[in-house]
């Protein structure tokens, strides 16, 4: 297991937003092959951990290796070397709206590449057909339905051959059937293309399905890390209430404020 | 890929329009085409009084515009206006005893220089200067030698 | 008090902060210039957009301003009986100011406030981010393309609404009212000069485009990435515009024609 150094090693991050602290002190490591899940409720700054990840952001503290290089003393140049190895799929798709789904595959090939349009033609489509939507190929992104959106995205996301893709909550807001393609197909490339995935998810079944790691992320702190199996027992109240999602637990229903009798009788100036 | 030919199409039409309106103000509004400055040559003309002439006024020889005023000066110690004019240089063949007036195009119009040739056989030739001129009328002074005039009249009669 | 002097001293930095981050912006823009000049089609796409859309606004708007114009001028020369300087009149107020002047402001409010909306947008949808994180520089793909085009289009634009007014100026002075048509071009040519006034409404109409491409692609570029967000930095691109138009109208004047 311990043979390969991890793909992303992340030391001691604190990352803050004005007052408030996103990560506090956190520390985890990423294997490569592997599909590690990182999760949490909504707010905990998990996508935020992605483009710490990406470079997009600066930590405060505490240092980001991506495949040994320390991302955030890279110079902007390296960095964008970097990240051609780096596949991110963002929660909207953040496919580019004035192209079709194949001009948005097409677009990092043309960018990155000196390849002539037959190739790039072929290129587009294998990897159209690995997300199934080859079909869909003359559609405009404003014409794709969420869940096929996303998968466009996935198939920009590989079109260059990335060693690691990180997923940004690819499963909130689709439907039963979309949600279990998305699932499938990511189980899928991480074996067929050996690919490293980062799955950020609050949607507890589905990535728990597929992960072989699960880190639990709450108030700045890594509360739970394991295998999924490991994570269902563990002796804490907290995560055991994220992964059943009960209601009722150590997370309270109510965003903290002061006392409900009191702030009722209170003037009407106190708004 | 169709599309993008229209649109390189268009592209090209856009630019080609505003070039063309660029030449269209430079020929047709402005006049680039008139008088440019490498074939002409200078003379210059001494007036008792420049009157209105402005740099760019036009220089016309029996109402032919054939140069324009580049630059007027004061002649510090005869107290003159040294005026400066380019000469299309197709128009070479003025004697030397060319005499320079200032007029007015109608009423309130602007001034020019107007050349009266000569019937020497002499020709102006670069860096020539003009020595008969006429200086422009000024109309407040026309106005006042009229009143004064006429006032010595009544003064006359009176006596 | 103290308050207001709090909020007022906020403002100010506020502004300083935003004035540092568009001027960086600005340097990062400029960097990417060669790498577009390479590549025309990124250019052709822009100038597509931005210039032949706004086509048929300005032309349209041109031949207008040039009419009303000829007839307004008419009437005012026609009491001096000094008619035949019509032309001079509409040339020289459109080349030295219209012209520059309310294309800038057509063009702020057609493509500028266009650009901010694109621009905004791709951020709200992740897709500036989402071009980071492919390798790609979204400053140099996408807002250098845009800034470059909208330079070399505005004064194109310019030049074609003075011309067009020029002839609609023509069309109701000429054509409509009898002025004489050998002294309305006559009299214009002799009057306008190729540098003084053509070249320097020229000028004129690059620095409004520069300006307008820089607040409209900077707006873009920092809204909040919000529905709100957007449409209000679009209204700020277009006020802000109108102002520095005017503005810059009066201090590019002052220096080009006038000996203040």
């Amino acid at each position: 297991m311990a043979i390969d150094p991890p793909i992303v090693s992340i030391k001691n991050l604190t990352f803050s937003r004005g007052n408030r602290k996103i990560f506090d002190d956190i520390s985890l490591d990423i294997h490569r092959g592997k599909i590690t899940a990182i999760m949490g409720p909504s707010g905990t700054g998990k996508t935020t951990l992605l483009k710490i990840i990406g470079g997009q952001l600066r930590p405060d503290k505490g240092s980001v290796s991506v495949n040994g290089q320390n991302v955030h003393q890279l110079s902007l140049k390296n960095l964008y070397q970097l990240r051609k190895n780096m596949g991110m799929l963002f929660q909207s798709g953040a496919l580019l709206t004035d192209m079709d789904v194949y001009n948005n595959v097409a677009f990092p090939l043309r960018e990155h590449t000196q390849l002539n349009e037959s190739m790039i033609r072929s290129l587009v489509l294998m990897k159209l057909e690995a997300v199934g939507l080859r079909g869909a190929r003359h559609l405009m992104s404003s014409e794709l339905s969420g869940g096929m959106a996303r998968r466009v995205a996935l198939a920009r996301a590989i079109a260059l051959d990335p060693l690691m893709i990180m997923y940004d909550e690819p499963f909130t807001g689709q439907d039963p059937i979309s949600m279990a393609t998305l699932v499938q197909l990511i189980k899928t490339l991480n074996v067929t293309l050996k690919l490293t995935s980062i799955i950020v998810s609050h949607d507890v079944k589905e990535t728990a399905a597929i992960a072989d790691y699960i880190y639990v992320l709450s108030q700045g702190k890594v509360v739970g890390h394991g295998s999924p199996e490991m994570i269902e027992q563990s002796g804490s109240d907290w995560v055991q209430q994220f992964m059943n999602g009960n209601a009722n637990g150590p997370v309270h229903f109510h965003f903290p404020a002061n006392d409900y009798a009191d702030d009722l009788f209170a003037s009407e100036d106190t708004i | 890929m169709g599309n993008t030919v229209k649109q390189d199409t268009l592209v090209g039409l856009f630019v080609a329009i505003g070039i063309g309106a660029l030449f269209f103000m430079a020929m047709k509004i402005s006049n680039i085409s008139g008088i440019s400055d490498h074939e002409s040559y200078t003379i210059s003309a001494a007036f008792e009084n420049s009157g209105g002439l402005k740099v760019k006024s036009p220089v016309v020889v029996g109402g032919v515009r054939v140069g324009r005023v580049v630059a007027i000066s004061l002649d510090q110690k005869k107290f003159q206006s040294i005026v400066k004019m380019k000469i299309d240089a197709q128009y070479n063949q003025f004697p030397e005893d060319t005499s320079a007036s200032i007029f007015t195009a109608g009423l309130l119009g602007e001034q020019y220089v107007s050349l009266e040739p000569g019937g020497m056989d002499d020709l102006l030739s670069d860096n020539s200067i003009i020595e008969i001129t006429q200086s422009a009328l000024v109309l407040e002074e026309i106005i006042g030698q009229f009143l004064f005039k006429d006032k010595n009249t009544e003064t006359t009669k009176k006596e | 008090m103290i308050e207001l002097l709090t909020q007022l001293g906020e403002k100010t930095r506020d502004s300083f902060t935003k004035l540092g981050r568009s001027s960086f912006f600005l340097m990062q823009i400029m960097a990417g210039t060669m790498d577009v000049l390479r590549r025309p089609a990124l250019l052709s796409k822009q100038l597509y957009s931005v210039g032949v859309l706004s086509f048929f606004l300005i032309s349209i708007s041109g031949l207008f301003v040039g009419m009303v114009l000829g007839l307004q001028g008419y009437y005012i020369l026609s009491n001096f009986g000094a008619d035949e300087a019509l032309g001079v009149m509409v040339a020289t107020s459109l080349v030295r100011e219209l012209g520059p002047v309310v294309g800038a402001l057509l063009f702020a409010g057609r493509a500028g406030s266009a650009l901010t909306a694109e621009i905004g947008l791709m951020k709200a949808t992740e897709q500036l981010s989402g071009m980071e994180m492919m390798a790609i520089d979204p400053i140099k793909r996408i807002i250098t393309p845009r800034f470059l085009a909208g330079i070399i289009s505005l004064p194109l634009l310019t030049a074609l609404f003075s011309s067009i007014g020029v002839l609609g100026g023509h069309l109701v002075g000429v054509e409509m009212l009898g002025v004489d048509e050998g002294s309305y071009w006559s009299q214009m040519q002799a009057a306008l000069d190729v540098y003084d006034d053509i070249l320097n409404g020229i000028i004129k109409s690059f620095v409004f485009g520069f300006v307008i491409l820089w607040i409209a692609l900077f707006e873009g570029y920092d809204a909040i990435p919000t529905s709100e967000g957007v449409s209000r930095a679009t209204t700020r691109t277009v006020v802000n515009s109108a102002f520095a138009i005017l503005g810059l109208d009066f201090i590019l004047t002052a220096l080009m024609f006038g000996d203040i």
